[in-house]
């Protein structure tokens, strides 16, 4: 698997363009101020992902996974620090790292097929003809699919589904780097197994890079190929990173009785359990 | 549930035997199909659909009816004492019973069917309203988009929103100079704050995941204007827009007894003056059911507009 990249100095930027790493999250410090009082939610995070990287960031709730991907997304602005992707700094949000947002934000008066036909507009607008967007439209909701359901509005559709149209919104970006927010969250433990091996599938077909936040162990395990696991906040950093050094395409009940697979989860059990308890914040 | 029927009929037919009874209910269990064909079918579904429709129609609007009638009665009674001051339905029908039967007519300039005088009353509603709501959706959406703009405006619309319609007309009447463009300052003014409030109330509750998006899709305003925040504040701007059409409805009938012209409201003046009082009623009659046909009209509009919305 790959080694996480030591950051270097980079003299020449086309150089660097190749050698570096896709995405580098560089002594990223982040505080919020409300009435006066200062919160370190992240302090001194460190991250480089390499293209076609499964990564999942974990921890306790209130840790900053989400505000960290955030960081990334560019929904929020660092404190101090950088995101870099491919060596340019991002500091505003961009369909090149589209989000799956948790609640699949999708718009509830436009179609299954509308929701993703904006994104596909907006950023091929100009490079694809109007046939070819449709046929990329089609194209992304068949992966997840939903073409059957195209012209279903999201009230229509169950909660798996939303997040698949979800997940084909942010495929059809076409994004140097995929964002998951807790993508399969607020779905039930089936629906969810199902989605999960949807994403694996897209994953190992497309070899995107993807970056998820996710607070269910198994789930990072499976689908990883490495773990960020997150201290507790506030002044979170990162506590550990796991490689998850499992042999794809991976068979959720096969890896049952796989030694490593066993041992990887206990490994981020133990941090999250033994090592980084949980402790309600009194405040 | 369909052999329920089946096992009790059978229970009734062999109830003079506890034994058989209780083996023809297991038969019956057992073989519903075979038992369900014995039985006569339901009077209940011959019912044709469209009867059904009717009934249940008929049901909503009877009600209704009765209570109409009732209050006629009542009013008959009470208004037809020789000392009455008022007019009773009968009188009513007597004196006035061209103004509902012919809303259309033209005898003159100034004698003319209640279906005019609504139809010009709706033109300068029409024109106030749809400026009231063309501006007043800009400036909620101006409104609602920036913190400061709320802190600064909220107030001054909270205020002015209070005052009441007439109040707006001598001073409009001294800027425009005329009596036409008053009245439809009227409209404008009295319809423009419920459209403005509800329109920043529909922007601000935009959910940030909506915004969210915008923003991962570099949606430009424009874009973000159109594509998220008129259909996501939509239920909140038609809301506005109902509470407008209805001051507007209130403000129209008002200004138009002080402006004078062809409208309802002038009518209602002249019938003052020269004390047809039956010509007022049924004019009032006029003005509630197109007050109601124009709620009911913008409703409508909201239903299909923002479907899909509220769902979600």
């Amino acid at each position: 698997m790959i080694a996480p990249v030591k950051p270097k100095l980079h003299t020449d930027p086309v150089s660097a363009h190749r050698r570096g790493p896709l995405l580098k999250i560089d002594h990223v410090d982040k505080s919020f101020q409300r009435g006066g009082v200062t919160t370190e939610v992240l302090k001194d995070v460190n991250l480089s992902i390499e293209k076609g990287e499964y990564v999942s960031i974990i921890g306790h709730s209130g840790c900053g996974k989400s505000t960290l991907l955030n960081l990334v997304a560019g929904l929020t602005q660092v404190s101090s620090g950088a995101v870099l992707l491919e060596n340019r700094e991002v500091n505003s949000p961009g369909p090149e790292r589209a989000v799956v947002f948790q609640n699949h934000s999708l718009l509830p008066w436009l179609t299954v097929y509308e929701n993703v036909k904006l994104a596909v507009d907006k950023v091929f607008g100009r490079s694809k003809s109007k046939a070819e967007r449709h046929d990329w439209v089609m194209q992304n909701l068949d992966i997840v699919q939903m073409g059957h359901a195209k012209d279903k509005r999201p009230g229509e559709i169950s909660g798996g589904m939303k997040q698949r149209v979800g997940i084909a919104r942010a495929l059809a970006m076409e994004p140097k780097v995929m964002l998951m927010d807790e993508p399969f969250g607020a779905l039930d433990a089936l629906t969810r197994a199902h989605l999960q091996e949807t994403v694996m599938q897209i994953h190992t077909r497309l070899g995107n890079t993807a970056i998820m936040i996710t607070h269910d162990v198994d789930e990072a395990v499976l689908l990883s190929d490495r773990i960020v696991m997150m201290t507790n906040g506030p002044s979170a950093r990162i506590g550990e990173i796991l490689e998850v050094d499992l042999p794809r395409p991976r068979n959720r009940i096969e890896l049952a009785k796989v030694p490593a697979y066993l041992s990887a989860r206990e490994a981020v059990l133990k941090f999250l359990y033994e090592r980084h308890r949980y402790v309600e914040a009194v405040s | 549930m369909a052999t329920n029927p089946t096992q009790l009929r059978v229970i009734q037919t062999n109830a003079t035997d506890a034994a058989k009874a209780a083996v023809a209910a297991v038969v019956a269990s057992a073989k519903p199909a075979e038992a369900v064909v014995q039985l006569p079918p339901r009077p209940k579904k011959k019912l044709p659909r469209v009867l059904a429709a009717v009934g249940r129609g008929a049901g909503q609007v009877l009600p209704s009816l009765i209570v109409v009638a009732l209050l006629l009665i009542v009013w008959e009674l009470m208004a037809s004492g020789p000392k009455s001051a008022l007019p009773s339905p009968s009188r009513i029908w007597k004196e006035a019973h061209d103004l509902i039967l012919f809303p259309f007519f033209v005898n003159g300039p100034q004698d003319i069917g209640l279906g005019w005088r609504v139809l010009t009353s709706l033109q300068r509603v029409a024109v106030g309203f749809a400026l009231a709501a063309a501006v007043g959706i800009m400036l909620g959406c101006f409104v609602g988009q920036s913190e400061w703009a709320t802190r600064a405006l909220d107030p001054i619309f909270q205020i002015l929103r209070t005052v009441p319609p007439l109040a707006w007309l001598p001073i409009s009447l001294a800027a425009f100079r005329d009596s036409a463009p008053s009245a439809i300052f009227v409209i404008f003014i009295t319809a423009i704050w419920p459209i403005i409030i509800n329109t920043a109330v529909g922007i601000r509750n935009i959910p940030q995941d909506y915004r969210n998006v915008a923003a991962v899709l570099n949606l430009n305003a424009l874009e973000f204007f159109r594509r998220i925040m008129i259909p996501a504040a939509a239920p909140y701007i038609f809301t506005g827009l109902r509470i407008g059409v209805g001051l507007s409805w209130l403000a129209i009938v008002a200004a138009e007894m002080l402006t004078g012209g062809v409208g309802i409201g002038f009518f209602i003046w002249d019938a003052w003056n020269s004390s047809k009082l039956s010509d007022i009623v049924v004019a009032l009659i006029y003005i509630g059911l197109v007050g109601f046909i124009l709620d009911r009209a913008i409703a409508a509009l909201a239903n299909v507009a923002t479907r899909g919305v509220q769902a979600a």
